[in-house]
């Protein structure tokens, strides 16, 4: 069984720090040591056993305005999961590149909810600890999590400040300036917004958290 | 019919314009509507990349508050942000069509005394305004047709996709219909539903800052003099990361972004400040909008 080959893409177009965090290692793996029934798994979660019917014909990754950057292109996801490359799938790039635009999942002829089995990998890769890391995705993910854990909403201008801390401090300096803009514009609140109710959110969220682990 | 409406945290800062101009044009347009008391964020994509669960529950909480505040019938809850309006629809749906899903989260929901029974219509403000309160009732509003304007709809992703609520899925036409009503021209373009990549450009900017000159240039190369949007997170990307994709791709791109309930108010007489019109980068100049021709109204 053979991995898949990079994404090609247009040289001038390559966009050089996207590339140096593709990391296709080629090597062969013996289907021993695949995890089998991963796309079972993944498709339970998914809403339905429809992607083990994928006809890999190409039309998410053609759709996908973001198949340009990735690793591998949906396709090519699909077709790992459902052959159990678990590791490739949940340690992509593809996943995090995800931006939620449901162009494959209305396209795809075999009706796959693509867009939602980007979600449960990204859920599992979190989990697993398995994200890049300071890839500042995953990161944003999380702080926006805690934060509206906490207060039931989000304030934007922290949520930013504590993102960029985390990941790369200096990014703020980069964004310091539009802030600014914003700032001046009233478009950047500084006071932290929260529900008047949290006690009943607070109930609400509080069970155990995570799914068992694929 | 009273609605509900669902601000969204983000109509509460970057979007700020967005909930003037919509609130002022639902007033002057005499549509009677009631914000939803202690609303909370509905997730956004974030919540459903870390606990699927939690996502639904959080949502699902507004949409049982909504049923708290209006007892009876069908209640028509209208979120402007495009991503609350998916996140609520799809929660929705998905309550609805699973019904495991439907039993978790009314048991999370009951332990905090809510529980919500399906009677929830999510509804965008843009489907609000053409589909119940008429195109034909808007053009009689009108005060100041937007005469010559080339207007380019931008209608993005989670609006349409993959919920066929009011509109196709790839080339929707009710934003260019409403333009129209104004008596602005539309511009045929085809990338009114492509991605602007969401959060990716304060992320992974390379591939964030690409989507939106894509889309910028498409724009401008159609004669466009003006982008109209109807999310907070579309606007904030093609406006705000104009001028960096400016110096990084060598291109001279001068585009007004605004939200497609600025325009409207602008037609129906409302003032810069109603409509929240000083907020923006790049205001589209008045004169470009009332007196697109050089016929001079009296606009402002
Ligand atoms: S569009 Fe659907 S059927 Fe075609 S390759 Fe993609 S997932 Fe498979
Ligand atoms: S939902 Fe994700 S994978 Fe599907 S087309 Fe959009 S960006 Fe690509």
């Amino acid at each position: 069984m053979r991995l898949p080959t990079p994404t090609t893409v247009h040289s001038e177009e390559e966009p050089h720090k996207i590339e140096k965090m593709k990391r296709v290692i080629r090597r062969i793996k013996f289907e021993s040591e695949l995890d089998l029934n991963f796309g079972e798994r993944v498709a339970d979660r998914a809403y339905g056993q429809k992607l083990l019917s994928c006809i890999q014909c190409g039309t998410c990754s053609a759709t996908c305005p973001l198949a340009h950057y990735m690793d591998y292109t949906p396709r090519k996801i699909i077709a790992m999961t459902r052959e159990g490359f678990k590791e490739e799938v949940l340690n992509s790039l593809t996943i995090w590149l995800c931006a939620s635009c449901y162009s494959c999942y209305v396209q795809c002829p075999r009706q796959i909810h693509i867009t939602d089995v980007m979600y449960t990998l990204k859920r599992e890769a979190i989990q697993m600890g398995f994200h890049p890391k300071r890839l500042p995705i995953p990161i944003l993910a999380q702080e926006f999590y805690k934060r509206v854990l906490k207060d039931g909403r989000n304030t934007e201008s922290w949520l930013l400040v504590s993102l960029y801390l985390r990941t790369n401090p200096f990014i703020m300096l980069r964004e310091a300036i539009l802030g600014l803009k914003l700032f001046l514009r009233g478009r950047l609140t500084i006071g932290r917004e929260h529900v008047k109710r949290r006690d009943q959110l607070h109930t609400i969220l509080e069970h155990k958290k995570g799914e068992a682990p694929l | 019919m009273k609605y509900l409406y669902y601000p969204g945290c983000s109509l509460r800062s970057t979007g700020r314009a967005y909930e003037e101009s919509l609130l002022s044009v639902l007033k002057v347009l005499d549509i009677p509507f009631e914000e939803l008391n202690d609303w909370n964020c509905c997730g956004a994509t974030s919540y459903v990349s870390i606990d699927e669960t939690d996502a639904f529950a959080l949502a699902a909480r507004n949409l049982a508050l909504a049923e708290l505040q209006s007892p009876d019938g069908t209640i028509n809850l209208i979120a402007p942000c495009s991503a609350c309006f998916l996140v609520l629809l799809k929660t929705e749906r998905y309550l609805e069509s699973y019904p495991d899903v439907r039993e978790k989260i009314n048991s999370t929901l009951d332990k905090a005394g809510l529980h919500y029974h399906g009677r929830v219509n999510v509804r965008h403000p843009l489907d609000v305004f053409v589909n119940d309160y008429g195109l034909e009732n808007i053009t009689k509003r009108v005060k100041y047709p937007l005469k010559g304007l080339k207007v380019a709809s931008y209608y993005g992703c989670q609006m349409v996709r993959p919920f066929k609520t009011f509109d196709h899925s790839h080339y929707p036409e009710t934003m260019d219909r409403l333009v129209n009503a104004l008596g602005a021209e539309p511009v045929d373009w085809p990338l009114k539903t492509r991605c602007c990549g969401g959060s990716l450009t304060g992320t992974i900017q390379e591939a964030g800052l690409r989507l939106n000159r894509l889309l910028l240039k498409e724009a401008e190369k159609r004669g466009a003099d003006i982008m109209l949007t109807c999310c907070p997170l579309c606007q904030h990307n093609l406006e705000c990361y104009q001028e960096r994709i400016n110096r990084k791709f060598d291109e001279k791109i001068d585009m007004p972004i605004a939200f497609f309930t600025q325009l409207m108010g602008v037609a129906l007489g409302l003032s810069e400040k109603e409509l929240g019109m000083q907020r923006l980068f790049k205001m589209p100049s008045l004169n470009q909008i009332t007196h697109p021709k050089g016929e001079m109204v009296n606009a402002w």
